[in-house]
């Protein structure tokens, strides 16, 4: 049994379609990744996912429930990270998660070793009789997690985990989330407009303009889009470019297309015959592939995306 | 894989439900006890009214009163209105966990909306009726034969009374997503509720129009029977007993105690069900 199914899922705002025909599956067990900017649709999806908003066509089911029929029993088996916090700041850490222990209808016994565990998972067990609001944002965050896992969901579903974060912090939640997967028999679906996060996922699947443009693991999506590509700068470019078929010159230098560009360049270097002064190699990256999947880069869709003044959008998802 | 303590959440049922209510509640009386400032500051209010405005006033009224003292009149009033900001205030906080996002961790959680409104409509109402435990102690300055059978029968009328405003303000801020929208709309709502009620002044000889505002306030069947139950502790002439708490009539017909306390409850409930119906929408 897949973990998620989603078929021909549409959702209309008015006259607004938000999503146009979805189709896929998440299979148990995995870590899959939603990308796409904001506004492409995601959000939406996940609010159906997770029953907070009724789908106009089409059909889902999360945890082998359907999610207009069975709402409940999709609630029961789904951990809820949003986007933005939704812990009661005045509330201590414990307090936040017994509040989501006796909510979920947790068996009372499981309650206090459940509450321990997740919160030793995250790091928070010290801290757990601090009020929230003295906590940092990664805190916040990984409180969240944690009581997203209170209840033992069989999905996880974290809408933009890292968002508004700095660097060092949004690693630390990959620390956590990695282990995690290791560590819990749970299915990750997760969404997320940082290309360089998309790398963490089994799978992925890329959203633009309420459709679906690509779906596969990060490595059969960067192989679609092409090969890795070696520059090299040498002391004779013309006799490089001669001796090299298909090789195009560039302002960084010299460039070729290859498979396999890590076992490509000391082959190069012993039979080329010219002195080779740099090399360097880039492989496609995620970016690439949004950009080849829809034709502009993510950043790009970002500036573009929403249609708010400047002084409005400067402080959205940072809440 | 390290085995995890697994934890199987049982299907929905009354228990469960009730588990929610529960800790709704308790959320929000652990809220209050953090904030025991604002509880303790609420009583200013009351304390304004019977002390200040009392006082002032009945150096005015000393002859129309007859042997009552104007602050023991009022006493019952200010009793009822004093909740009438608390469970506002407690009503208003949804809005706040709106804002916060709190309400979202509330909404998507595998049990009735009901049960979460039941929650906080509840909560409403005790935090009301502890606060209005301080203000019946005020009742010991102003000559009211606090005895602990009539401190009993206040408590519960003003219980009833706070769980129907907490269901009105619920009713209000369903649909609103912001605090300061909210400020402003409670203060549509709150003054002329307890001005039109007849909490502190009599029913008796008002002009046409205002007694008709005051029979269609929902609060003047609560302060009613929270002034009555007073005076019938009260020894008093019949006609000071008549000018000072007349009967509530509808074209000449007394409306009975009773059936007072059942109004209120009834628009209680209803207000409820149009709440938890305004929560139950989806997108």
């Amino acid at each position: 049994m897949n973990a998620v199914e989603v078929r021909g899922l549409t959702k209309s705002y008015g006259a607004v379609e938000a999503v146009r025909g979805v189709d896929f599956d998440v299979r148990t067990g995995e870590t899959f990744g939603f990308l796409g900017p904001n506004g492409a649709g995601k959000s939406t999806t996940i609010k159906i996912l997770c029953t907070l908003a009724k789908a106009t066509g089409g059909s889902a089911s999360v945890a082998g429930f359907d999610v207009q029929r069975q709402r409940d029993d999709v609630r029961r088996h789904i951990g809820l990270v949003f986007q933005d916090t939704t812990l009661d700041t005045y509330l201590s850490a414990e307090m936040n998660l017994r509040f989501h222990a006796e909510l979920y209808g947790m068996p009372r016994e499981s309650v206090q070793p459940r509450l321990q565990q997740v919160l030793e998972m995250v790091g928070l067990w010290e801290r757990r009789a601090s009020k929230v609001l003295t906590f940092s944002g990664g805190m916040k965050r990984r409180l969240e997690i944690a009581r997203g896992l209170m209840h033992s969901p069989r999905v996880l579903v974290l809408d933009e985990p890292t968002v508004g974060l700095d660097p060092q912090t949004r690693a630390s939640i990959w620390d956590y989330i990695e282990r995690l997967r290791k560590e819990e028999d749970i299915t990750i679906f997760l969404t997320t407009h940082y290309m360089d996060e998309a790398e963490h996922c089994d799978r992925i699947a890329i959203m633009d303009e309420g459709k679906l443009v690509a779906l596969d693991t990060p490595a059969a999506l960067k192989a679609s889009v092409g090969t890795d590509r070696v520059t090299i700068r040498t002391d004779d470019d013309d006799e490089a470019l001669a001796r090299l078929p298909g090789a195009l010159r560039t302002s960084e230098g010299v460039v070729i297309n290859v498979e396999d560009g890590e076992a490509y360049v000391p082959q190069l270097f012993e039979s080329l015959g010219v002195p080779i002064t740099n090399v360097s190699i880039s492989r496609p990256s995620l970016d690439d592939v949004f950009l080849s999947y829809t034709g502009r880069t993510i950043r790009d869709t970002e500036s573009a995306g929403p249609q708010l003044p400047p002084f409005m959008a400067a402080g959205r998802g940072h809440r | 894989m390290t085995t995890i303590a697994a934890v199987a959440i049982p299907r929905r049922s009354i228990t469960l439900d009730l588990r929610a209510v529960k800790i709704v509640m308790q959320r929000d009386l652990i809220r209050t006890y953090q904030d025991r400032t604002r509880f303790v500051s609420a009583l200013v209010q009351p304390l304004l009214f019977l002390f200040v405005l009392g006082s002032g006033l009945s150096s005015l009224t000393k002859g129309s009163t007859g042997p009552i003292d104007l602050r023991t009149f009022m006493y019952p009033g200010i009793l009822a209105t004093s909740t009438l900001f608390t469970a506002m205030f407690s009503a208003m906080s949804i809005v706040w966990d709106r804002e916060f996002g709190f309400l979202r961790e509330m909404l998507v959680a595998p049990v009735r909306r009901s049960s979460i409104i039941l929650g906080k409509a509840l909560s409403g109402a005790t935090i009301a009726t502890l606060q209005g435990v301080l203000v019946l102690l005020l009742g010991f300055f102003v000559n009211v034969p606090l005895t602990p059978g009539l401190a009993l029968q206040l408590l519960a009328e003003v219980f009833l009374l706070s769980f129907t405003l907490t269901s009105l303000g619920l009713a209000i801020v369903s649909r609103i997503t912001q605090v300061q929208t909210v400020m402003g709309l409670m203060q549509v709502f709150l003054l002329p509720l307890s001005f039109l009620s007849g909490a502190l002044y009599p029913l008796s000889n008002l002009p046409t129009w205002l007694g008709i505002v005051v029979r269609l306030n929902p609060l003047t069947y609560a302060v009613h029977p929270i002034r009555t139950a007073v005076f019938d502790r009260l020894t008093l002439p019949d006609s000071v007993r008549a000018q000072l708490n007349p009967a509530i009539t509808w074209f000449g017909w007394s409306v009975p105690t009773a059936l007072q306390l059942l109004l209120v409850a009834a628009i209680g409930l209803a207000l409820f069900v149009v709440a938890v119906a305004q929560f139950q929408k989806v997108e």
